[in-house]
């Protein structure tokens, strides 16, 4: 058991069952170290999502503990929940608006953020003008302001173009770099997650369990045409098999 | 970083774009122009056909030509019955719709909040008002007359009975129309019911409180008319004008009145919708679907 107080996260021995009776998660433990950026695989519909709504508290697990080194936490979600009637500079602003941040601190904080994401020159635009891209942009710069310790993504650039989604790994891969966070990062993409990632957790179908564990050894910064190195095909690859074999069972 | 690379559009392109441009807006305009004109004319041709060819003269009263409705209505503004007389009563019903949907707008909005704030609350007051909603004007007004005279007061009272519903509903859908996610984000950071309320659920209520406002607003018109119909002591209203036009057989002045009082409707609307083009305009996906 590795040492609960070096982590940023840690789950031990989660279970989730719903009240309708649906087995949503069957002892998963996993955890993240400090600047780890640890993904999670699986099929559709195998609980991913609720780790993590444990994760950030939005659910209680039925059995098990988690434990949260560090109270700041960003969530990103698989949609970007901008609110429409709030440009993109006013969205950005909402959480530490929520969190009493005075108004010129806010303002700075969120321009830095917007900034960051690449977004300068769209302060002043409604996000029904905004690609999805953009729009996801927007949602990372307003988690960006809290200047959280640990993120949860949640799917947040499935419903992407393949080429806006590999844009947005790198520029998530940077702002990881940079901003030196913990993430648990849940995907259905196994290049995505080996691209991103220190370690990747392959999830089974529901009741979800953990059925295996990689780490990633490449360095960062990673590159795109790492997507097509014999190593990196072959780390997919054992992903991809650790996956079937699920189905095979 | 952005996507969106600008396109490169030579000059020559450019204007023979504008001229494209231009061309096009102006058959917009008449394809938008011409069907109702179009169907305005063939109305007003049946009008004719019937008052001249169908009905012979000494029953011509009951539907009189557009151009005696014109001369002997509109342009007629001498003494009882002109037309200064009739911008009287159209102030006044006016007035009453004006109060009766401020009311309707009050206690409306405030229902559906309180409603937004606990499921059971909805559930034990929301069958009462599909009641309420679904009384007959007509059975409640010895009751209002009972309780409130046959004054402005009544005239209002059958106002805020009649456009109250549409808004208390379509607010309490709106309130309930945020996503989850963004529910789950302001959970995630700790905002309490009212911030809650302020920052998320009454600005994304706020198309369809302006649909529901554009409904209010024309029924608020409808119950001032209804009311003034039933409720006559004091100022005269296009109610009481209406009335006072069919008893003594006046077609013309009928007719016009029935005119305003359509108008006053049409105006409230416009006036509405072009609120909430400048409100929501600029962010909501559907302002500009339905201006």
């Amino acid at each position: 058991m590795p040492d609960i107080s070096s982590l940023s996260l840690s789950f031990d021995e989660i279970s989730m069952r719903f009240p309708d009776g649906t087995e949503a998660l069957l002892d998963v433990s996993l955890s993240v170290g400090p600047n780890e950026f640890v993904s999670v695989v699986g099929p559709s519909g195998c609980g991913k999502s609720t780790l993590l709504n444990i994760a950030s508290g939005l659910l209680k697990p039925t059995s098990g503990s988690v434990e949260i080194a560090d109270t700041s936490m960003g969530y990103i979600f698989q949609d970007p929940t901008l609110l429409p009637w709030r440009t993109v500079l006013r969205n950005v602003e909402l959480l530490c608006e929520l969190h009493q941040v005075p108004k010129e601190e806010r303002r700075k904080r969120a321009q830095e953020a917007i900034d960051l994401v690449g977004l300068s020159g769209f302060e002043r635009h409604f996000p029904k003008t905004l690609s999805g891209g953009m729009k996801m942009r927007t949602s990372l710069a307003r988690t960006l302001t809290l200047h959280p310790r640990v993120f949860l993504f949640d799917e947040p650039f499935g419903s992407l173009d393949e080429i806006t989604r590999e844009k947005l790994n790198d520029e998530t891969q940077l702002l990881f770099q940079k901003e030196g966070f913990s993430s648990l990062f849940i995907t259905h993409s196994i290049s995505e997650a080996v691209y991103l990632s220190t370690k990747v957790y392959v999830m089974s179908e529901r009741p979800g369990r953990v059925i295996a564990e990689f780490d990633i050894p490449f360095d960062y910064p990673r590159v795109p045409e790492q997507r097509f190195d014999p190593n990196f095909a072959e780390v997919c690859g054992e992903i991809s098999s650790a996956l079937r074999g699920v189905d095979h069972d | 970083m952005t996507e969106g690379i600008g396109h490169v559009i030579h000059d020559s392109e450019k204007n023979s774009l504008k001229g494209r441009n231009r061309f096009h807006r102006f058959r917009l305009f008449f394809s938008n122009l011409f069907p109702p004109v179009f169907f305005g004319s063939l109305i007003i041709g049946i009008w004719y056909l019937v008052s001249y060819a169908i009905l012979d003269e000494s029953r011509r009263f009951l539907l009189q030509p557009p151009h005696k409705v014109l001369t002997n209505g509109f342009l007629d503004w001498s003494g009882r019955d002109g037309m200064s007389e009739m911008l009287q009563s159209l102030w006044s019903s006016t007035k009453v719709a004006g109060i009766g949907l401020f009311f309707a707008i009050l206690v409306g909005f405030l229902l559906a909040v309180i409603m937004s704030q606990a499921a059971s609350v909805e559930k034990a007051l929301f069958p009462y008002l599909v009641t309420l909603q679904a009384i007959p004007i007509l059975a409640v007004v010895p009751l209002i007359m009972f309780w409130w005279g046959s004054g402005q007061t009544s005239r209002v009272v059958v106002c805020i009975l009649i456009s109250l519903f549409p808004i208390i509903v379509n607010t309490l859908f709106g309130l309930q129309s945020a996503e989850k996610d963004m529910h789950a984000l302001f959970t995630l950071h700790n905002a309490n019911r009212f911030v809650r309320l302020r920052k998320l659920m009454i600005p994304a209520a706020l198309p369809a409180i302006f649909a529901g406002l554009r409904i209010s607003a024309g029924l608020s018109v409808i119950g001032a008319i209804v009311g003034d119909f039933f409720f006559g002591k004091g100022e005269v209203g296009l109610g009481q004008l209406i009335k006072r036009f069919s008893s003594e057989l006046q077609g013309e002045e009928l007719l016009t009145a029935v005119i305003l009082s359509s108008a006053l409707g049409v105006a409230v609307f416009l006036l509405f919708t072009w609120i909430q083009n400048k409100a929501i305009g600029n962010w909501s996906e559907r302002a500009d679907l339905i201006s």
